[in-house]
């Protein structure tokens, strides 16, 4: 035993590195809505308000990139919508003093859930997605905008949305941010604070959050997403560092099978040169 | 070398728009020469911008395209170096960079490591350069590197030994996020490896880098110009567009080759039969150095009747 050698323990490698620089950040997003959105010769941006930390984060980076002249937030509640998540979407509406739109979907929802007959929660929570969708692509055209996207990287990844729902955009500047640095960036922003501190939630139904529809925290899912995804550690190595074997594993699953939300769908390869596979021009072609 | 002095010209080009791109080159150019500067420093395809894909073909220029005709034109008034998408012969399109000097083409690098995974994909779109070599400019010998040419130590390392003493290194690189104190990470990565480049090299590094957005990437900016003792000389912001003058002082360049007489020490004979063993052993080739010195020609033999 050397007597002279003062022992020094390694530091931990910081892995999963979910930390942000909200400045630096800020600019790239607040960057990225501006060219894009000039890029097509608009100048506005249309986003669907629902009252959580996603939407209003799109709309503080958008106000930033475009002014309040360049945003239009559209308010669509059910008839079983909270209605703190009205007040907390005028609160964003108030605070930026954009351009804001209400647009209830109860009675296109029912009219279709009648037609449809019994559709169950999940069909209709989709059926509402749908109908905002429908909304905002209109109202863009009325306001010569682009829909601007609110999905953040944990609900990309996971596939909790809702495709040709609210997963349809014509840009995003949320889509590869993780929940919890949703969080972090909204409280750099200034999002008003009832906003920030409620848990999130698809409010397709009272008392639903996220957490309880995916049984984790975002905290937990981000992590393992983190590690899983933009690490590339394998998932054995993943529980080895302390997660729990089956949140691991479902968190997996649940990325590969919802592949499909994150695609455009396959096209059946009968000609030289076909759409989606070897005709390769990228989104911001111009000639 | 001479002293030169080196504009950075940090632009956002427009992806596939040639016309666009060749009014923001000689706007740079105008400026750069109210800088007084000798030799304006574009990025990486900077007539034609990065993500193009198949667009590759519609936008490569040979060296008798009339747009070149023009640029060389432009470099009557001042020594340029230019991205773009070059066609070269039995078409092979190459990610290029080319030195222009007073209406003439002094240099043409072609990209020798094209990235093609993560978020590139190079590899698809162009055909790899496969010469690394030194050239004279009017102020003194440079060698060209285009962005992952860099990663490769090697590549800088071949330039130097070739007698190139400015570094020039365009460059399209994405940023990849954030971090705190470390601000756009993708900055202080690239920063570490051009100071290390400079120092191991004991040369000028010129790095250019574009800024804009194409499909969702972001490219950083943060140009810098580095003297041999690696620290920097000029340099612009990251994310908007600019220009800046760096003075490449020759003084330094000596002050800095007796300091660390790296160069001076380089053993290119061991080197190159390290290099010559290990390539026989890893592909089983014979060895050039045995060839020539070592084997005696077989005895013809006879055939037997």
């Amino acid at each position: 035993m050397s007597r002279k050698l003062r022992w020094v323990a390694p530091a931990p490698l910081a892995e999963p590195d979910l930390s942000i620089d909200p400045e630096a950040t800020t600019s790239i997003l607040e960057g990225f809505i501006k060219k894009e959105v000039e890029r097509t010769g608009l100048r506005r941006v249309v986003l669907g308000l629902s009252g959580g930390i996603d939407s209003a984060l799109a709309a503080y980076l958008a106000v930033r990139a475009l002014g309040r002249s360049g945003v239009v937030g559209v308010l669509m509640p059910y008839r079983t919508s909270s209605p703190a998540s009205v007040r907390d979407a005028e609160s964003v509406v108030g605070d930026l003093g954009i351009l804001a739109e209400r647009f209830e979907i109860s009675e296109l929802v029912d009219v279709f859930a009648s037609k449809a007959g019994p559709i169950g929660p999940r069909r209709l929570g989709n059926v509402m997605a749908r109908v905002r969708m429908l909304v905002l692509y209109d109202r863009s055209a009325e306001h010569d905008a682009l829909v601007l996207g609110t999905s953040n990287k944990t609900e990309l990844l996971l596939g909790y949305g809702t495709i040709h729902g609210d997963l349809a955009s014509a840009l995003n500047p949320l889509g590869d941010l993780y929940k919890t640095q949703v969080r972090e960036l909204a409280r750099a922003l200034g999002v008003p604070k009832a906003i920030l501190a409620k848990a999130p939630s698809a409010d397709l139904f009272p008392a639903q959050t996220d957490e309880r529809d995916l049984g984790l925290t975002y905290d937990e899912m981000d992590r393992i997403l983190a590690l899983l995804v933009d690490a590339r550690v394998a998932p054995g190595t993943i529980v080895k560092r302390g997660f729990r074997r089956d949140a691991v594993e479902r968190l997996r699953r649940l990325v590969v099978r919802s592949q499909f939300k994150r695609k455009l769908p396959v096209v059946a390869k009968v000609s030289t040169r076909s759409v989606g596979w070897d005709f390769r021009y990228p989104r911001d072609w111009s000639s | 070398m001479q002293t030169v002095r080196v504009a950075l010209a940090q632009i956002a080009p427009k992806l596939g728009d040639l016309k666009s791109n060749f009014e923001i080159h000689l706007d740079a150019v105008a400026l750069a020469r109210r800088k007084k500067a000798h030799v304006v420093v574009f990025p990486e395809l900077s007539l034609t911008g990065y993500v193009l894909r198949d667009q590759v073909p519609e936008v490569a220029l040979s060296r008798e395209a009339p747009l070149f005709r023009k640029l060389l034109r432009a470099s009557a008034q001042i020594d340029m170096v230019v991205g773009f998408a070059e066609e070269t012969q039995g078409h092979r399109f190459h990610n290029a960079a080319a030195y222009l000097s007073k209406g003439r083409v002094l240099h043409i690098h072609r990209k020798i490591y094209l990235p093609t995974y993560g978020m590139f994909d190079e590899g698809r779109d162009f055909a790899a350069g496969d010469l690394v070599r030194a050239f004279e400019t009017p102020r003194g010998p440079a060698g060209i590197l285009i962005c992952e040419d860099a990663w490769h130590p090697t590549c800088a390392w071949l330039l130097v030994q070739d007698g190139a003493e400015i570094l020039i290194a365009p460059s399209s690189g994405p940023t990849r996020g954030a971090k705190p104190g470390r601000g756009i990470t993708s900055l202080t990565v690239w920063h570490d490896l051009l100071r290390t480049t400079a120092q191991f090299q004991t040369s000028f590094v010129v790095y250019v880098n574009r800024v804009g957005y194409e499909d969702g990437l972001n490219f950083g900016g943060g140009s810098a110009a580095l003297d041999p003792f690696g620290r920097i000389v000029a340099s612009l912001p990251g994310l908007s567009e600019g220009m800046t003058v760096a003075e490449l002082d020759v003084e330094v360049l000596r002050r800095a080759r007796t300091a660390y007489p790296l160069l001076r020490d380089e053993n290119l004979e061991l080197v190159h039969r390290e290099i010559a063993r290990i390539r026989q052993e890893r592909f089983q080739v014979p060895d050039p150095l045995d060839m020539v010195f070592l084997q005696e020609p077989a005895a013809p033999r006879r055939k037997a009747r």
